[in-house]
Formats: C-alpha cells, structure tokens, sequence
C-alpha cells in the first residue's frame, strides 16, 4: 500500500462519489497501476457520473463514455484505430458488475473472442447501484435489494446464485483472468499491471463494497472487503489461459460474520433468524473453498 | 473510368480510395456484397486497413465510435434490423460528434420480416443528428460517399453521415459507373484530421454526463452544425463538380419543373423511375415535373419552397409510414409549402419492395390531379 500510495494521482478527488465508496478507490488504484499511457473507456455507471459531471472531470488520463453496454466494442475500436497507428496507449475499460454481468455481454463477449488487446477490468459492487441498489447477475444469493426484496412470499432476498463470469471470459480462451479486491490494493495493482502487460484481452473483476446500497457505515467499506475474503464468499485467484494459478488462502470465519454487518443481509436474522438461509449462504463459501483450495490447514503457513 | 458494376461493389471500390483506417460491420442482406468487397480487398492488401468482424451492429458502429475517437478515418455499413440495433449508438455517435460515414443499402423493417426495399430504417432515424444523403444510381451512391467524408469530417460539421441507396434495386443492380481513380480521390479528399482525439500525450474526458444545466446546448450545437452542413455540403458538391464534372451541389434537383402544374417528390431510386414516367406523360401533354431530395437531414424545406413556388399540385412519394400520421417525406413537403396554397398529397408506396412501374407514377398523378391523397397506393385490397 505504502509503494503504491507514493506515486502520482492520475484520478484527482473532488468527485462526486459518496463518502467510503469502494469504485471510487478501485478507480484510483486503477489510474495508480496504469500510468499515464493509458486510454479509459468507461460504462455508464455509478463511476462514470460521480466521476465525469460535465464540466468537471476526475480523470488525468484520457477517457472515453459511450453507452451502459458497449465498452468492450468501443474499446475494440479504440485499440484498432491505436493498431492501425501504430500507438502504444494501453486500453481500458473500466464498467460496474451490471454492465458486464447482464447487459454487456454481447460486446464482451464478442471483443473477447476476437482477442484485441484489451484490459476489462469490472469493479463489482454486486447490484445495480447507479439507478438505486436493483439486484444484477452479480448480486449473492440472499441479498436483498430494490428488485429483491423480502417479504411474506420472498424471506429469502435474492433467489439466484452469483454468475460466473471470470469463468466465461476464461471460456473466450482469455490469457489472464484474475479477480482482486479493494482490500488488498497492492495485489489489484500488480494484477492489472500484469494484464496491460499481457497481449490479448484480460479480465480483472475487483470486489468493491458499496456501503450506501450494502447498508454498513462508510468506514467500513475495507474491513467489509476485506471480511467477503475472510469468509471464503470472495476469492481472490488468478487464472492464466484457464488454469486457476493463485488463489489467496484465509483462515476463513463463518459467513454470518460478513452477512451480520451489512444491511442486505438483515433479513437473515431480523425479526427471526433464517439459519437455512445463512446455512446455504455458508454452503456457497465451503464450495468456494473447496473449488479454489483457499483454506489454511493447521500448520500450513499463512501466505 | 468508366466500368459496368454493381451498386455494392461500387460502393466498395469507392470507400477504398476514401482510405479509412478502420471498418467495423456485421452482414446483412442486402449489405453484404459491400463488406464483403471490402474484406477481399483488405485480404489483398489492396486496402490498407484494421477490419473488425463484429458479433452484432451494435457492436459495429459502437467500435467505428472508439475508433473515429481515437482518430482513425472509419467506415460501417448496415441497413434495417441492423440499423433498428444500432438505434442507441446512432445518437450517441452524432451527440459525441463523431463524423463517421456509414452506407445504408435501405430496406423494409420487421414484422413481418422483408429483406425487401423500402426507406423506413434510414428515415425512423430522422432525429437521430445523422446526415441523410439519398441516391438516385449507382453513380450517384459512389460520388455521395466521397462528399460525406468532406461534409462530416469538415470542423464546422463533425457530425455523421448515412449515405443511402436502395436495397436490391441499386445495391445489386449493374449500372455503368464512373470510379475516379486513388490520386484523384486523395486530390478531392485530404487526409483525416480529427478535431480532437484520446491521447495520452493531450489526456481529454469525451462522452461526460451533463445535468439540465448544460444538457440542452449540447443538443442544440449539434442542431447548429447540422445546419452549417447545408453550407459545407454545397461547397462541397461544387468543388466535386468542379473536380469531376458532376455537380452536387444542390439539395433537391428539378427534372422538367419548370412549367409543371403537378410535381411529384420523391427520394432514392424510384426517381429514374419517375422520369421516365413523366417523360411519357409529357409526351400525352400533362405538365408534369419531378423534385428530387437528396439531403433529407439537413431537410431542404426553404429550397423545396422554392423550387415548387409555381405548382398547384404537389405529390410526394413516400417509401416509409409514421403509423397514425402519414409519410415522414409528405409530411416535412407540406411543413416545408405551408402557405404556398398548393394542394400537397401524400403517397405511401412501395413498402417492403413492392414494385413501382412506370404507370404506377402516372396513376399517383392522375390521383393527385383529382384532390385523392394521403393514402397507401396500390393496395391488394382482396387481402385486406
């Protein structure tokens, strides 16, 4: 952290994110591991309107918005047109979980499999949060949001289960695909480092807490990041050419201690606790664990 | 020189001496022949540029987007459904100003499904900040791309352009064609100097959101420069004239108007068609005349007035319906003549490739001349 926080600031404050957000930290870190020779294309988003109120602008590099599902085509363009130039710009696109889960896919889809050289880094705060918290291909299972909420015939929040989406970009055949959290700056830095720095189109998903549509105090918003990889609910793993190369290892807490602190989740246990419920949130993290091999065995040294 | 070609591949060749840097298309009937030509020609190294096979329109022209931003001349090319899907990008396009050049082969929209000719997809995107060239032949389609490249990527403008010509009727129809060659080409159109582009070295913010504050100047600056275009495109269709000997410098053109009583309006190809029509019917002493619009976005209307201030009866042809008004062309001709005191008639004809002959035209007339209009012309009423 200390490294990373000594250079230059290319995403500058005074935008008009809320106080703790987490995109608006992983936009930072994301400048910090670029540098200036970079070109941003962005979604629409809670990120690009915090970030770009015209005529004001957060960015220190040049950036480009288009539409909420066509970032991965405009950045398609952009890096034929830097080809065809011979430039060397590195390009970037930068979109939330919605953009990219849902209705974005067609374009990623598409770039991806033509292989531009292109790094699509997802900042993912698990729900629609631009248009006020409506539940995405992103959010968990069980949380409750604007589009899930609970009541008599739906306890649960969320009926459906998180999409796999580092795994379809792998499917593309994608070089490198790694997921990261804001938690652990350092590693989303060296991560997109490696994906700028790797030909062909690579994925970073950066698990970035939202405390306003979560519902936790926004001085929490790293020590929620950070509880998600505690749990064994987020996993930080690199994937290179489809192999799972790295994934961080914790000696994982019981999941109510992430859930119990975050407003989506109360339902779980106000006015009666749902132990099913909590007890299949805690299935999704044993097979998580299980899937990425992250739990520390007794005597194993801690990464 | 002059070569017998058809209209795509006329097209193709044409693009090619415009050299864009980047073409970024899906296929579609009847666009196909196009990009396809202009494929073979990259794989020929008879065209020097970055060719993006897209998974969807969408995706074409959001990737012209990225490219023309980061300073690359770009070409695309679509029609119908492909154009309905490009709906959000094609105002997006013309809001950030990019000045990008794309041929639309026109043809019907679904349902029901018609790979057929008519005008609805170009002209349901009337508002979309597009110009809108229409061509009567294959010459015509050629000569329009190299003066929308000018027009567009001229700084007064910077916005885009849909250079149209009818689906199957131009598009795979051979005509003789007059192909200038690659140094007369490069002497009519310089190379692309972008406004502004993405540059790491001049970092820049394109495509921020504006509050009510600041919204509605940029929408009317895009308003302004579609204006400016009608001067831009006029210098720019003398100056073609006067390089190639074939004038565009007009908006609208008359064919045998000068005494006529009734006029018919109409786009695209359906004008040779008219002509001959009318040749015919000035042969039987009915004084008939043709108004031809080329530009429909800038839409003419001061020079339509103009050109129409002596007839009493208008009668425009319109291959595309604004359900529960009338014809998009019809309706702008009668906005255009208000106050002229000429009776304006609508004809909605020729959806969905429904053929139109030469006594088609005479009989639209012959309605016109008896005060019948505003209404779908030939019907097959028995499967009403």
């Amino acid at each position: 952290m200390a490294k990373v926080e000594q250079e230059h600031e290319l995403f500058t404050a005074g935008h008009r994110a809320c106080g703790g957000c987490g995109p608006a930290l992983a936009a930072r870190l994301l400048l910090k591991a670029t540098g200036k020779n970079v070109i941003i294309a962005a979604s629409t988003g809670c990120m690009e309107v915090f970030s770009t109120p015209y005529p004001e602008t957060a960015w220190g590099v040049p950036w480009i918005h288009s539409l909420f599902e066509n970032v991965a085509a405009v950045a398609s363009g952009i890096e034929a047109s830097l080809k065809k130039q011979g430039r060397s710009e590195k390009v970037v696109c930068i979109a939330g979980d919605g953009a990219t889960f849902d209705i974005g896919v067609l374009c990623i889809s598409g770039a991806f499999e033509r292989g531009h050289d292109i790094t699509y880094v997802c900042y993912d705060n698990e729900a629609y949060m631009n248009t006020g918290i409506q539940r995405s291909g992103a959010t968990p299972y069980g949380a409750s949001t604007t589009t899930t909420p609970t009541g008599a015939c739906a306890p649960g929040g969320n009926p459906l289960p998180k999409k796999d989406m580092p795994a379809i970009l792998a499917a593309h055949g994608a070089p490198y695909v790694a997921t990261a959290s804001i938690a652990y700056p350092n590693d989303f830095v060296k991560k997109v480092r490696r994906a700028i720095n790797t030909p062909g189109p690579c994925y970073i998903q950066v698990h970035t807490p939202c405390c306003t549509g979560w519902g936790f105090e926004s001085g929490e918003t790293l020590a929620m990041a950070k509880l998600a990889i505690e749990t064994g609910l987020w996993v930080n793993y690199e994937m290179v050419n489809g192999v799972v190369e790295k994934a961080k290892k914790v000696r994982r807490k019981p999941v109510e201690e992430y859930l119990s602190r975050q407003k989506r989740f109360r339902h779980l246990f106000r006015p009666a606790r749902q132990d099913d419920e909590i007890a299949k949130i805690q299935a999704i993290a044993d097979a998580n664990a299980e899937r990425f091999g992250i739990d520390i065995k007794v005597k194993e040294p801690a990464e | 020189m002059m070569e017998i070609m058809e209209g795509s591949h006329a097209v193709a060749e044409i693009v090619k001496r415009c050299r864009p840097q980047v073409i970024s298309a899906y296929p579609i009937t009847p666009q196909t022949h196009i990009v396809e030509a202009l494929a073979q020609m990259v794989a020929d190294c008879e065209l020097d540029a970055e060719y993006i096979t897209v998974e969807s329109e969408f995706s074409a022209l959001s990737a012209c987007l990225g490219a023309s931003a980061a300073g690359s001349r770009v070409y695309s090319a679509t029609t119908s459904q492909g154009l309905a899907l490009m709906f959000e990008v094609c105002f997006n396009v013309a809001g950030m100003r990019q000045p990008i050049v794309m041929t639309i082969a026109n043809r019907s929209l679904g349902a029901p499904l018609s790979i057929w000719n008519d005008q609805q997809d170009s002209i349901s995107l009337r508002d979309s900040g597009w110009l809108q060239f229409y061509a009567e032949d294959n010459q015509e389609i050629a000569d329009l791309h190299m003066i929308a490249y000018r027009v567009c990527e001229d700084h007064d403008v910077l916005l885009p352009a849909f250079v149209c010509f009818d689906g199957f009727i131009l598009s795979h129809t051979y005509e003789p064609v007059d192909l200038p060659s690659q140094e007369e080409v490069d002497a009519y159109l310089p190379a692309f100097t972008p406004y502004h582009r993405l540059d790491a070295e001049a970092p820049l913010s394109m495509g921020m959101y504006a509050t009510p504050e600041y919204y509605m100047e940029f929408r009317y600056e895009v308003d302004r420069a579609m204006h400016r275009a009608k001067e831009t495109f006029i210098r720019a269709g003398r100056e073609f004239g006067e390089q190639f000997g074939r004038d565009y410098s007009a908006f609208v053109e008359g064919y045998r108007l000068d005494d006529a009583d009734v006029a018919l309006v109409a786009m695209g190809s359906i004008c040779g068609t008219a002509k001959d029509a009318i040749d015919e019917m000035r042969d039987a002493g009915k004084k008939v005349g043709l108004l031809k619009i080329r530009t429909f976005r800038p839409f003419p209307g001061p020079e339509i007035a103009e050109a129409l201030k002596s007839v009493s009866t208008v009668a425009v042809l319109d291959k595309n319906i604004s359900f529960g008004s009338g014809g998009a062309v019809g309706t702008e001709v009668k906005a255009a003549l208000y106050g002229s005191g000429a009776a304006v008639y609508d004809y909605i004809i020729a959806l969905g490739g429904r053929d139109v002959r030469k006594r088609d035209i005479a009989a639209v007339v012959d309605l016109a001349e008896k005060g019948k209009g505003d209404l779908f012309y030939g019907l097959r009423t028995e499967v009403l």
